[in-house]
């Protein structure tokens, strides 16, 4: 009996720290919106989400700069991340030789590992000075900032790319070759494909990454809150706002803030929901026999 | 169809793409760390490592910085190790698939992609301020540990779950119970991966910096207590670099922190690997 | 003759897919009672009954009773953990746990409270003994166990078992991962631990069922055809389905 009350403990206690995980979504959910929601009342939704100036020393609050700038940024960084890291999955799971394997797999975890602080530091004593030599301006600008996040973001969409076309069946890519089909034919039209779904989830969660980085946007974006007019025009994003701000924001502008950080819970959550979908939908499209 | 490019063509032409992409992200890996290593090992020495900084890092060292480290590095983990190793141990072993556990799922999905500046919003809002804590190792370090949580949990579940289903019932054959058999073989059958989630939460507590921005304080003394401020290496190298405060002290931060993942990654490698095989009897 | 688990009027199932369509039979005490006929018959799900391993699988249901010593096994008040403790089980693949060979045998003694390390090695070495691995082990058991043969893995898995010394050892097709040689191993050391212990092995070989067991049981479709001494069901078996699976007509 005394075993049986042992292991009726550790039940609780393991589903105690399992819970965990929701009550910490749901505390954050909390605190940002609690501080925030205030903030969206007095400024009123649609001024703040649409409200083309960002000034709090005049009281002004419209993040649409910002979102512009977040989302261009996100844009362009996945103009180059997406074609190569597919591309570099397709190297990986399908012609790549065992040492160009041995020596790929531990970089891209490496590039994935290395702190985000780091890349903004070297984007700053070396993208920024080379982008003004050559392109002319302050250096600080989207393209700048989208190169950076190219690297921080490709780790992301590489292994969930890869892993999606490692998890095509082997038989699929033997019928194509077995038709005579070269092997990039057979990956064109059938592994990749096949592993469509494994993609779009990997593109979307490096895009959550892209959307959520703070430190290396921060570091070369230029942080001006205004509406890019080019690729070269710096931007502030929405995480870079909060940093920027936070340490002197007081009042009204503090709870600003907060709801800038709803605005990125809100972007996140539907990204995720998004991913459910897709996954979701292959397995009942594989299930249905659509495959 | 019209082809333009014969097939056989096109196929040479993408093992060309093919390699020069794979060769783009060694360069690129290579180019970044070998750069700020170039730059940053030539200020690094025991004086700078082991010395407090002088005008708020413009000369002298970052001892101070590495104590912050360590420190809130400890914190998150002595917090989210537990945490997130028993979570993956109920997630794994425990559940069944229903909706309560597709919203833990869901919640730890979340928690992993919340983007760390708004983690640092909560840390203000909830440790700092609802708690009085103020600005403090301590409220640093459990904000990073709710970062953690996810990584952790998230491995070490998917290495729970590729323990053999064989080792689990020649345990219960044995006449152990369900506790007996996770704590005695499926735990010890899926420590190297459990070791790497929690290492890889140690690695994401140690390089991060927007969510300790407004919840560590950057004091440049040597925290005491776990209620003194602290200034971590990677704020202290955002610091040194966007305030132009100095820049030799700033690559020798850089190269600093670079190591220490580096090294924090590859020996755990090592280890997991070695341990592997030990057990495996290979 | 002596009775050490007697089963009565057992149904089994799994949602609503009936697999044992009541089964009755005796297994005597301190004899090998095989357990043939072709697969999915459920030869693997009865014996998992009798050490109530089905337990884990939530959609797992059974009417009938299964009694141990006259106790009845799954009676509320009794412990699924305690039963298995009693009835040991060795797999089809050798399963070691990924540790020593010393930590593998001392497992279920650690697991049921025994720490004294003077103990646990006299355990060790008489189980290991008792599973005839001991000389070829004895100089490397802080060696992992997954660098042992397979057939000194099943021996391991042997060894591991009667170290908590149960009544009944339950084998579920012990040898069919094995070569010839460890199978003969196998087969002598089950001859040897019969005087001790009480052994069902399920087996799809019917030489090996003659070999080594003294009752065999035929098992078609989740019912037992016929049961009884082996020498006789091999020799004139009274069911003509017994006759055509044992003679290789089906199966």
């Amino acid at each position: 009996m005394a075993r049986n009350w042992e292991e009726f403990f550790v039940e609780k206690i393991l589903l105690i720290a399992a819970v965990s995980s929701v009550v910490i979504i749901l505390a954050i959910i909390g605190f940002v919106v609690g501080q925030g929601y205030t903030a969206l009342g007095t400024i009123g939704i649609i001024n703040f989400v649409f409200g083309l100036i960002w000034n709090p020393d005049y009281g002004l609050y419209g993040i649409f700069p910002l979102i512009i700038g977040t989302l261009s940024v996100v844009a362009v960084s996945l103009l180059f991340a997406v074609p190569l890291s597919i591309l570099g999955a397709m190297f990986l799971a399908e012609v790549a030789p065992r040492t160009m394997r041995r020596i790929l797999r531990p970089t891209i975890q490496t590039l994935a590992g290395v702190p985000s602080v780091i890349y903004g530091f070297f984007g700053l004593i070396v993208l920024v000075p080379f982008m003004r030599t050559h392109f002319g301006g302050s250096g600080f600008s989207i393209l700048t900032a989208s190169l950076i996040l190219t690297v921080m973001v490709l780790p992301t969409i590489l292994s969930i790319s890869e892993d999606a076309l490692r998890s095509i069946p082997v038989e699929y890519k033997e019928a194509s070759l077995g038709l005579g089909a070269t092997h990039w034919q057979t990956i064109k039209n059938v592994i990749f494909p096949a592993a469509i779904p494994g993609v779009i989830t990997g593109v979307i969660l490096g895009m959550g990454r892209a959307i959520g980085e703070t430190m290396a946007v921060l570091m070369v974006a230029g942080n001006v809150p205004l509406i890019p007019t080019s690729i070269l025009s710096p931007v502030r994003t929405l995480t870079a706002n909060i940093a920027l701000e936070m340490g002197e924001a007081t009042g009204l502008h503090y709870n600003a803030l907060f709801a800038t950080g709803i605005v990125l819970l809100v972007i996140i959550v539907i990204l995720l929901l998004i991913v459910n979908w897709v996954n979701y939908r292959q397995r009942v499209t594989i299930g249905g026999g659509y495959l | 169809m019209n082809r333009i490019i014969p097939p056989k063509h096109a196929n040479s032409i993408m093992n060309v793409i093919f390699w020069g992409v794979g060769i783009l992200a060694i360069a690129i890996l290579v180019l970044v760390i070998g750069y700020l290593l170039y730059v940053g090992l030539p200020q690094v020495n025991l004086t700078f490592l082991f010395t407090d900084p002088i005008d708020n890092g413009a000369a002298g060292g970052i001892w101070p910085s590495i104590v912050s480290t360590f420190y809130i590095t400890i914190v998150a983990l002595v917090v989210a190790a537990p945490l997130g190793v028993l979570a993956a141990v109920y997630l794994a072993e425990y559940s069944g698939e229903n909706t309560f556990v597709k919203t833990i799922r869901f919640a730890t999905e979340t928690l992993a992609s919340v983007p760390s500046i708004v983690f640092g919003l909560f840390g203000l809002a909830f440790f700092v301020v609802y708690l009085q804590m103020g600005f403090c190792i301590l409220a640093g370090g459990l904000t990073l540990a709710l970062m953690a949580i996810p990584t952790i949990l998230r491995t070490s579940e998917v290495a729970i779950e590729t323990v053999p289903q064989s080792y689990k019932e020649g345990s219960m054959a044995l006449g152990s119970s369900k506790w007996q058999t996770v704590i005695r073989v499926v735990i010890p059958a899926a420590i190297g991966g459990i070791t790497t989630g929690i290492i890889l939460g140690m690695a994401r507590a140690v390089e991060e910096t927007a969510a300790i921005l407004y919840t560590v304080g950057a004091t440049t003394t040597v925290p005491v207590s776990l209620f003194d401020g602290g200034d971590p290496l990677p704020l202290h190298l955002y610091t040194l670099a966007t305030e132009g405060i100095s820049l030799p002290n700033a690559y020798g931060t850089a190269a600093v922190l670079v190591i220490l993942i580096l090294v924090i990654t590859f020996s755990t490698n090592y280890l997991v690997e070695r341990y592997t095989k030990k057990m495996m009897g290979r | 003759m002596e009775n050490i688990m007697q089963v009565k009027d057992l149904k089994t199932y799994f949602d609503d897919t009936n697999v044992l369509k009541d089964v009755n039979i005796d297994i005597p005490k301190n004899e090998v009672t095989s357990i043939i006929g072709p697969s999915g018959t459920g030869k693997s799900v009865f014996l998992r009954t009798l050490n109530r391993m089905n337990d884990v699988i939530s959609t797992f249901r059974k009417e009938g009773t299964i009694l141990l010593d006259g106790e009845d096994i799954y009676d509320p008040k009794i412990d699924a953990v305690d039963i298995r403790k009693r009835v040991g089980m060795v797999f089809q693949k050798p399963n070691p746990f990924p540790k020593s060979i010393f930590e593998n045998v001392a497992y279920g003694m650690r697991v049921h409270g025994v720490y004294k390390k003077a103990q646990l090695q006299e355990v060790v070495e008489r189980s290991l003994k008792g599973a005839a691995l001991w000389d070829e082990v004895k100089d490397n058991l802080d060696k992992s166990a997954m660098s042992l043969s397979g057939g000194q893995q099943q021996r391991l898995c042997i060894a591991r078992t009667i170290a908590v010394e149960p009544e009944v050892i339950l084998m579920d097709e012990p040898c069919s991962a094995l070569d010839p040689i460890s199978t003969t191993k196998i087969e002598d050391l089950i001859h040897n631990l019969k005087n001790k212990y009480t052994i069902v092995i399920v087996t799809h070989n019917m030489q090996q069922a003659t070999r080594v067991s003294k009752y065999t049981a035929f098992f078609l479709n989740g019912t037992i055809v016929e049961k009884g001494l082996t020498d006789k069901i091999f020799i004139e078996p009274e069911d003509k389905r017994t006759e055509d699976y044992i003679t290789g007509r089906f199966g």
